[in-house]
């Protein structure tokens, strides 16, 4: 083992480390998401927020030198995003799905805009830990190098977890996603229930997209998200807006993003186009699975727009 | 351009001495051409002061956007070149909207279109073009039909959001296409851009006379027609009307809503896949990775700044069409870059979309003031 | 057809500043207004390969009398027809430069047809009697840096496995993985490269997971073939291997990292065609060239590189910058046991049969399918 040769050890290995160095923007876009459409609305733009955070957090790492202040400027980037999607919809007879589609157009338009200039230059990164010192297989301490983000969405998800269940705003916005009436009954404006849902929302999924440009794979570019937002919405639905099942949806979806490059590098190379398809044809499976016709799905808000 | 945003107050100004029966006839009917393009100007507007907050004269952008589009014969012909596949892929998301359902993988339909297209050519290599060409056109809209469908099927059988299943639809079709045309499909000649073989120079549908501009604009226009036919004449669109403005009464009416999805998925699907077609025979002459550029997303940007009605689509996606070929001239004069196009774009379907809590609150087309 | 007198009439212009040039010599024909444009698949500033062409673009722009108009991110579809157009007919560009493989058929080849006075340079084709007089490709044989590469690589690795992160298995990505390949057998006969195909030219994510699994595998020094190294070369230097760069030279972003490069010189070869124009010499149609030709270069050795490493590199390099040498010498075996290129025949850089390269040599792990 020392010589580094672990041979098809390779596979679960990289699908371990995929799993945890792939699956953070998964993690916080699928958690902002399930905030957002427990509060009764769909935000089909956070891939739009995903890139602009990518880009906003590299640019504001680069120009100070702190890739914290790069993460929070991500998190403020989608928040505000998520403003005004939640701004848009707050308007009678408008559509959110056509809202978040148009927002998605417009982030990513607006960040390769302005992310021209940031192409070439080399920002600060984020830190990771190193929490493989115990191993002496270098590839086991590669795949454990693990970010502080990562940890700060693990720990999130139950958090989230708990919230909903427990506390008071919890309550709020699960009321205000089962029946605006009842929210309304008791006194609170729905509108800014689901603006404040909306924009935490975005805050996560710009953080998402800060970790993408400060982390893995670590710079800014167009191509950064193959469509990870856009995934990481549609993985709410079969997490069935469950923050815990949100967290083991991401890891997996880290770990199908990493098998195709791992099994070439172990011999298997024929079909990677179809290995690169896995997590889309996974999300699919996984839906026609848990769907069912004859009812809404368990833990579905009742306001929600695409499960009515 | 100013004057131009401010039309509306101008109008609201002269319209009560305008004959309010007149109004109240017309008054829906002016609302639809009104409002989006009152929030056409606003979004033009405010890229104009987005354009001018990075030192660009909005004056120049508004002068190249008009001369790269529309100035001279050449724009012209760019424009309707670039508006001729999000006439197809655009009816792909706004004939399922009928029903009140939301496709965005006309993408993916195009490419399966392109591929069934170009697999049916290749079958029938030898016999007289006429027969290739329909043979291509029947299989394009079957292949790109199907795909669709299986979105629709999957909402009618397993009540699975269609609006994720056709974009996850999308990725799979785009994986599928890079397998075969880089395996079993591939032309060995096709070197390093590994494609199909070639349809054959005589199978190509070729430009319309006199113009730069292929047929697929035709093929856009009359299927264009026979949408709009379809949804405001027969009374399948009647039945999808209602259905898409409430599932329980158009049940208690006894129509089959399962049929009418399904129906208007496949039509949807044919329509992009349609498109995929006309890229192969009319601009590549083969399917390769170069097919996914992109036609179906625009097309659901179109469709929705059509309201989703098909006569519509024609002059929004000539817009979008012209928006795209003034994009290179911003780039080479004013030294935007590419994005530029698609935050114009992002910024006009926000206001479009912002717009539709408009309807039904001008006063006088009410005949109220 | 009024505005067809325009085109004509910049045509007329373009093409009586070519035939001036022809009689005339430098001056006169490149004083005052010779546009040139240049076409870009990609971003222009990714640290890769449309980076490299921006690059021969900003040399042109040094030189007296030359206009030189960009635009980027086109796609290669008929999107690039209208680009080309567009310069030449609203922007009066008599030389144009598309520079994506994809451009070349059925694009370039139809506009250099139907504007039969202008010039057409494409990067990459393969130009073929049956095609226009007015079209050109040029390309270089950056298999002679990597090969250079490689023996570097060779030296510097210390478990003698290597990792190339490619897009796509065509010829031009297939010919550098060999070369490279052969080139680190140069080094060390034992020495090993694994490939990993990510299917596309541009996906981050894909790139820095390959990056991860090679490195996983026991390698320790990688390469690649992509559009934009950059993800490659930083996630590789985070993690202890060892880099040789493409395209450009990527030595800023890993310092201590980065062995060397196959870069190309489009700075040097784009004046190049501009003078042989003024001069009233023709570009040949077909144009080739390596290291000795200054179409593509090695980056400047980092300082991990070993004293006998520069020695060795340096001496084939001197062979290629001299009397010549041979990269692909048979006999060559391919990595499924079968020869390739029989003993005593030696294939060099301008034989066709190494455009059409569909194997990977001995030695290298990995299938093109």
């Amino acid at each position: 083992m020392a010589d580094g040769n672990i041979g098809l050890w390779t596979v679960p290995l990289a699908v371990l480390g995929g799993a945890i160095r792939v699956s953070t923007p998964f993690l916080f876009v699928s958690l902002g998401e399930c905030i957002t459409e427990r509060a009764g609305r769909i935000n089909l733009g956070l891939e739009g927020t995903l890139v602009m955070g990518a880009m906003s957090a590299y640019g504001i790492s680069y120009l100070t030198g702190s890739p914290w202040l790069g993460v929070l400027a991500a998190g403020l980037t989608g928040a505000l995003l998520g403003a005004l999607h939640a701004g848009i919809c707050s308007l009678p007879r408008v559509n959110d799905v056509a809202v978040g589609i148009s927002l998605m157009l417009f982030g990513t338009g607006l960040a390769f805009f302005l992310g021209k200039p940031l192409i070439e230059p080399t920002a600060a990164r984020l830190p990771a830990i190193d929490f493989g010192w115990w191993s002496d297989v270098p590839q086991v301490r590669a795949a454990l190098r693990i970010n502080v983000l990562f940890l700060l969405g693990v720990v999130l998800a139950p958090i989230l977890f708990w919230a909903f269940k427990t506390t008071r705003w919890g309550l709020l916005i699960r009321t205000a996603g089962e029946s605006a009436d009842a929210a309304r009954a008791m006194g609170h404006s729905v509108l800014m229930i689901r603006l404040r849902a909306t924009m935490a929302g975005g805050f996560l999924a710009g953080i998402g997209g800060s970790f993408l440009s400060l982390f893995y794979p670590g710079s800014w570019n167009e191509g950064l998200s193959s469509g990870q937002g856009i995934t990481a919405v549609a993985l709410v639905i079969f997490a069935r807006w469950d923050p815990m099942l949100c967290l083991w949806a991401s890891l997996a979806f880290g770990g199908a993003a990493a098998l195709g490059p791992a099994l070439q590098s172990v011999g298997v190379t024929s079909g990677y186009h179809l290995f690169n398809a896995a997590p889309y044809i996974l999300t699919l499976l996984i839906m026609i699975i848990t769907c069912s016709p004859k009812r809404t799905l368990s833990g579905a808000p009742a306001e929600l727009s695409i499960t009515r | 351009m100013t004057t131009e945003a401010a039309d509306p107050v101008d109008a609201a100004a002269i319209a009560p001495a305008a004959d309010a029966g007149f109004l109240q006839r017309w008054g829906t009917e002016i609302e639809y051409i009104l409002i989006p393009g009152a929030a056409l100007v606003a979004a033009l507007v405010l890229f104009g002061i987005f354009v001018a907050l990075f030192g660009k004269n909005p004056l120049d952008l508004y002068w190249y956007m008009y001369y790269g589009a529309f100035g001279t014969w050449f724009s012209w012909q760019n424009t309707l070149t670039r508006a001729a596949p999000l006439i197809l892929t655009a009816l792909c998301t706004a004939l399922p909207a009928q029903l009140g359902m939301v496709i965005i993988g006309g993408e993916g339909a195009l490419l399966i279109g392109a591929l069934a297209a170009t697999s049916a050519a290749l079958a029938l290599q030898g016999m007289p073009p006429l027969v290739v060409q329909i043979a291509m056109v029947v299989a394009g809209m079957a292949g790109g039909g199907l795909w669709i469908l299986l979105s629709g099927a999957l909402r009618q059988y397993r009540g699975v959001n269609e609006t994720i299943s056709s974009l996850l639809l999308v990725y799979i079709a785009l994986a599928i296409l890079n397998h075969l045309v880089e395996g079993v499909m591939r032309d060995p000649a096709s070197l390093n851009k590994p494609s199909t073989r070639e349809i054959g120079a005589a199978n190509m549908i070729g430009s319309i006379p006199g113009t730069d501009v292929h047929w697929g604009l035709v093929f856009g226009l009359i299927v264009t027609v026979a949408a709009y036919v379809l949804i405001y004449h027969t009374t399948f669109g009647f039945a999808a009307r209602v259905a898409g403005g409430n599932i329980r009464a158009a049940k208690i009416v006894g129509l089959s809503v399962g049929r009418l999805i399904l129906t208007a998925c496949f039509l949807a699907g044919a329509c992009a896949g349609l498109a995929g077609m006309v890229e192969v025979a009319a601009v590549q002459g083969r399917t390769n990775a170069n097919l996914a550029v992109g036609y179906g997303f625009t097309g659901i940007l179109v469709a929705f700044l059509a309201r989703q009605n098909p006569l519509a689509i024609i002059p929004v996606a000539i817009l979008l069409g012209g928006i795209n070929a003034s994009g290179g001239l911003l780039q080479r004069r004013l030294g935007l870059p590419d994005a530029s196009v698609l935050v114009l774009q992002g910024i006009i379907f926000i206001s479009v979309l912002a717009s539709d809590a408009l309807y039904g609150r001008i006063g006088f087309l009410k005949g109220k003031s | 057809m009024d505005f067809g007198r325009i085109s004509r009439r910049h045509l007329l212009q373009g093409g009586a500043a070519l035939t001036l040039g022809a009689a005339a010599g430098l001056r006169p024909a490149f004083a005052a207004e010779t546009t040139i444009g240049f076409i870009y698949v990609g971003s222009r500033d990714d640290y890769g390969y449309n980076q490299a062409h921006a690059q021969g673009a900003a040399a042109l722009k040094k030189l007296p009398g030359l206009k030189v108009i960009e635009e980027e991110k086109v796609p290669e579809t008929d999107a690039v027809e209208k680009t080309m157009e567009s310069m030449i007919n609203l922007d009066g560009a008599t030389l144009l430069f598309p520079t994506s493989f994809g451009y070349y058929n059925p694009h370039m080849i139809k506009m250099a047809t139907k504007y039969p006075k202008l010039r057409f340079e494409h990067c990459g084709g393969l130009w073929s009697e049956k095609d226009p007089k007015n079209a050109g490709s040029y390309f270089g044989y950056i298999d002679e840096a990597q090969y250079i590469a490689g023996i570097v690589a060779g030296y510097t690795s210390k478990s003698g496995k290597l990792g190339f992160v490619a897009a796509k298995p065509i010829p031009q990505v297939l010919r550098n993985i060999n070369a490279f390949t052969l080139g680190a057998k140069l080094a060390n006969p034992k020495a090993t490269t694994q490939v990993i195909f990510t299917g596309d030219w541009s996906m981050p994510v894909k790139e820095a997971e390959a990056t991860n699994s090679l490195i996983d595998q026991g390698v320790d020094v990688l390469t690649c073939h992509v559009d934009g190294p950059k993800t490659m070369v930083e996630n590789a230097a985070r993690r202890g291997a060892f880099v040789t760069g493409y395209h450009v030279n990527q030595s800023p972003l890993a310092p201590k990292a980065y062995l060397t490069g196959a870069e190309w010189n489009w700075e040097a070869l784009y004046p190049k065609f501009v003078k042989m124009l003024a001069a009233g010499e023709s570009i040949p149609n077909f144009y080739r060239g390596g290291l000795k030709e200054e179409l593509v270069k090695v980056s400047p050795y980092g300082e991990a590189v070993s004293e006998q490493a520069r020695k060795h590199a340096d001496e084939i390099k001197a062979k290629f910058l001299g009397d010549g040498y041979t990269i692909f010498k048979g006999p060559i075996k391919d990595n499924k046991g079968n020869t390739v290129i029989t003993a005593g025949t030696e294939r060099g850089q301008k034989d066709p049969e190494l455009e059409k390269m569909d194997y990977l040599v001995e030695g290298v792990i990995g299938a093109t399918s």
